[in-house]
C-alpha cells in the first residue's frame, strides 16, 4: 500500500468524509477515490455502487482486477426535539444502525427518565452544532413543532447536506416553515429537499408508527445516495446491473 | 468500535499502521478480499503487522491470524503482496456457532 494513500484515507476516514481504496490486484498499485471524484467506465460504476452501498469486494474492469474497500462514516442520526416520537425513535434507530442524538433545550422534555441510554443535549441546537457539526452522513429530523427551536437546526441541516433532512408538521405547517426558511436565506432547491410531512405514507398513526415511517425514509434517504445522478444516465444504470449479477 | 460516529483511533488497524510507519517501523497491511460461506469477518476486514510480529486487528475470529503473521513478515522482507487463502476448520466455526466452515482469501501486502 502507498503511504500516501494511506495517510489520505485515514485523513478522510477522520473527517468523516467517504473514501475508496481502490487496488489494483495484478501489480499492487492503488489510489485513493474520494466520493464525487469522476471515475469512467466500468470500474467508475462498481465505484459509484459501493460509495452507496457501503460494500467491499473485487471488480473486473479494463481486463484487471481490482479490490474496492470502501470506507463510509457512520451514518448518524440528529433529533431535534424529545418527544414521544422521538421515544420510540430513539431505540429503533440504534437497532438498525443509526446511532442517534436528541437536541431540546426545553429541560422539561429532555430528561434522562424519559430517555435512558440516549445521548441527549438539553441546549439549544446552535450551541450544541457549534460543537458537533453536522454533515452529510448525518440525518437531521426536527420534530419539535416549534419554530425557535427547529428553523436554525433545520436551515443547518440543509447547508451542511446531511443526507436526510425531516420536518414535522402538515403542510400549512411547513408552508409557514418555507416562508421562515428563505428569510434565512435558504434556497428553493435546498427547501425541496425537506421531507415534509416527515416520514413514509404508510398511514402511521401512533408516535410509535411515525417513528418507523421516520426511520424508513431516513433509510431509504441514505441507500439512495447518489441515485438520482445515476438515473439521468441509463448506461450507467445498466452496468450497475451487471456488476449485481 | 461497532456503531461509533467517531474512529475509535486505539483500536483502528489502519490508524495504528499509519502510527507505526510515523515510528519508521516496516509495516504490512492484510486485507480480506473475498469470503465464502460464514466467514467470521467481513470483506475489507484488516490485520496490521510490523516486522516483529505485533499485530492489531483481524482477518477472522483468531483462526487464521498467526499463518496471516508469518507470512506478512516474508512480505515485509520481499516487499511482494500475497493472495493467501484459507479454510475456516469446521470445529472452530460450529464453537462460534456458524453452521459450516467459511473460507476467506487475504491479501497481504507492504506498506511503502
Amino acid at each position: 500500500m502507498d503511504p500516501y494513500a494511506l495517510k489520505t484515507l485515514n485523513a478522510e476516514r477522520r473527517a468523516r468524509r467517504a473514501a475508496i481504496l481502490v487496488t489494483d490486484l495484478g501489480d499492487g498499485r492503488d489510489r485513493i477515490v474520494r466520493e464525487g471524484d469522476p471515475v469512467a467506465g466500468d470500474l467508475g460504476a462498481a465505484i459509484a455502487k459501493a460509495f452507496r452501498t457501503g460494500n467491499s469486494g473485487s471488480v473486473e474492469a479494463e481486463g484487471r482486477t481490482f479490490f474496492l474497500n470502501a470506507h463510509l462514516p457512520q451514518p448518524r442520526l440528529v433529533v431535534i426535539g424529545a418527544v414521544h416520537i422521538s421515544q420510540a425513535l430513539a431505540p429503533m434507530a440504534r437497532i438498525a444502525g443509526y446511532p442517534l442524538e436528541i437536541i431540546d433545550p426545553r429541560t422539561a422534555f429532555a430528561t434522562s427518565d424519559r430517555f435512558p441510554d440516549v445521548a441527549l443535549h438539553a441546549e439549544w441546537p446552535e450551541d450544541v452544532l457549534k460543537r458537533q457539526p453536522l454533515d452529510s452522513y448525518t440525518a437531521l429530523a426536527a420534530v419539535t413543532h416549534d419554530p425557535k427551536v427547529d428553523d436554525f437546526a433545520l436551515k443547518a441541516a440543509l447547508d451542511a447536506r446531511c443526507f436526510y433532512v425531516g420536518a414535522l408538521g402538515s403542510r400549512k405547517t411547513h408552508a409557514k416553515r418555507v416562508e421562515r426558511l428563505l428569510a434565512l436565506g435558504a434556497s428553493a432547491d435546498q427547501i425541496a429537499r425537506i421531507h415534509a410531512p416527515i416520514g413514509l405514507d404508510i398511514g402511521a398513526a401512533s408516535p410509535a408508527e411515525i417513528a418507523v415511517a421516520v426511520l424508513a425514509q431516513v433509510v431509504h434517504a441514505f441507500r439512495s445516495r447518489g441515485l438520482e445522478a445515476a438515473a439521468s444516465a441509463p448506461k450507467s444504470q445498466s452496468i450497475l446491473e451487471k456488476h449485481d449479477a | 468500535m461497532e456503531n461509533s460516529i467517531y474512529l475509535d483511533e486505539a483500536r483502528d488497524p489502519l490508524i495504528i499502521a499509519e502510527g507505526w510507519m510515523k515510528d519508521g517501523k516496516d509495516v504490512a497491511i492484510a486485507t480480506v478480499v473475498e469470503t465464502w460461506g460464514s466467514a467470521p469477518r467481513p470483506v475489507g476486514s484488516h490485520l496490521v503487522i510490523d516486522a516483529d510480529g505485533n499485530f492489531h486487528g483481524s482477518v477472522s475470529g483468531g483462526c487464521v491470524e498467526g499463518a496471516v503473521v508469518t507470512e506478512a513478515i516474508d512480505v515485509i522482507d520481499t516487499g511482494k503482496a500475497r493472495m493467501l487463502e484459507f479454510g475456516v476448520a469446521d470445529e472452530t466455526a460450529w464453537q462460534v456457532g456458524l453452521s459450516c466452515g467459511g473460507r476467506i482469501k487475504v491479501y497481504v501486502e507492504r506498506l511503502g
